[in-house]
């Protein structure tokens, strides 16, 4: 494709973004869903060219930077591009994914898994810890209120801020980063 | 979670965002870190008795502008540094510009002084207090102004760190001002500096594990 007419798509999908997202800070839900939902579609792509790891980690990336989005969208100015100020969030996320794995491929170096093999047994199976409610209950209340209320027992963001007295936003956040935390004590990595 | 679950619950229930975060929260951090100091200031040193006489005199007015100076160059820079992808643009230049003037016009007095009393016009009567009283007074903005950038985004947490503290320091020096009996020129641009590079560290450290988000 032809150098000019990538510039001017890119244009055209700039002012397209920036007018959903400006009626969402407005306070248009519709407007800031559909914003959400290309938004996502771009940093997928964005990510899943700059990364080589499983969709899961993708998605997972995907979903931090839209929260991101979502935290610090009182700190966009109208008068900058949109496109720098999404980059600028999508790079600072990435690098602290780049971060996070690197410290976690370092303390599980693998050179020492076939020594640790007979070391120390463990005789109790790794299913008995998986029970949902036993996990929940590991979870600080800002994650494990949220997720019981607005997933097993499918309140409203709005009914459950008023039940537990967290923020909307708090809820938001809460369900969020307990499910990705419950996902992680499933697999066993923290 | 799927992502457009994720989405309808991150989109459900938005109310309009309040405009101009980001100045609204400095000039808190920045009053909050005023006033901090001043208190702090008149409690524990006291204003200077002659405060009446000297305020009359360019002077006086002249070390005023140092912090002040400093403090202007620096909010200029936090805030810049308080968004995604912020660089410091020309506000670095907002901040060297005083602290040359002052280092040049040191040199200068130090010049032109006889040569046993260098050393005595460097040091004044309370260079060793000086610094120690100036890291202190910061405490309050430095707390300030933290929590005014831990409800935005900087994506470089050690420079804005830093410029945050440097914020807190010169707010804090413009309050040491009103106790400061010292009038050399070259002992603010060494005691002055070197108070205002304290909470500036700190700030620097603090910023990787106090700004992440």
């Amino acid at each position: 494709m032809n150098r000019t007419t990538d510039i001017t798509a890119a244009q055209a999908k700039e002012s397209h973004l920036r007018s959903l997202f400006v009626s969402g800070l407005a306070g248009d839900a519709a407007a800031y869903r559909q914003f959400l939902a290309e938004l996502g579609a771009h940093l997928r792509g964005f990510l899943r060219r700059r990364l080589q790891s499983d969709s899961a980690d993708i998605e997972d990336l995907v979903q931090e930077t839209l929260l991101a989005v979502h935290n610090g969208r009182h700190t966009y100015r109208p008068e900058e591009p949109l496109t720098a100020w999404i980059h600028a969030i999508a790079r600072y996320k990435l690098t602290d994914y780049f971060r996070a794995r690197s410290r976690h491929d370092a303390l599980n170096d693998p050179l020492d898994d076939a020594l640790e093999l007979l070391a120390a047994p463990d005789l109790e199976p790794a299913q008995a810890r998986r029970d949902l409610g036993k996990l929940l209950d590991q979870l600080p209340d800002r994650q494990r209120l949220p997720i019981m209320h607005v997933k097993l027992e499918g309140l409203s963001v709005t009914e459950t801020a008023k039940l537990t007295g967290l923020s909307e936003s708090a809820v938001k956040v809460g369900v969020h980063r307990g499910l990705k935390a419950l996902a992680a004590k499933i697999r066993g990595t923290r | 979670m799927k992502t457009d679950d994720f989405i309808s619950l991150l989109a459900s229930g938005v109310e309009p965002v309040a405009r101009h975060a980001v100045p609204k929260r400095f000039s808190i951090a920045v009053l909050i870190g005023a006033v901090g100091a001043t208190l702090v200031m008149m409690m524990a040193l006291g204003i200077r008795r002659d405060l009446a006489e000297v305020a009359v005199t360019p002077i006086f007015w002249v070390k005023v502008a140092l912090p002040l100076c400093l403090m202007i160059g620096s909010l200029w820079m936090t805030t810049r540094l308080a968004r995604p992808g912020g660089t410091t643009g020309g506000s670095g230049w907002a901040v060297a510009a005083p602290i040359v003037a002052v280092w040049v016009a040191a040199v200068y007095v130090l010049m032109a002084a006889p040569d046993g009393a260098r050393l005595a016009i460097v040091l004044g009567k309370t260079w060793r207090v000086c610094p120690l009283a100036i890291a202190m007074l910061s405490i309050p903005g430095l707390i300030a102004v933290f929590w005014a950038l831990r409800g935005l985004a900087p994506t470089r947490p050690v420079l804005t760190g830093a410029a945050g503290g440097l914020l807190a320091g010169s707010t804090a020096t413009l309050a040491y001002c009103l106790h400061c009996p010292e009038m050399g020129i070259p002992f603010w641009g060494a005691w002055y500096l070197l108070g205002m590079l304290v909470p500036t560290v700190v700030g620097a450290l603090l910023g990787p594990r106090l700004l992440r988000w």
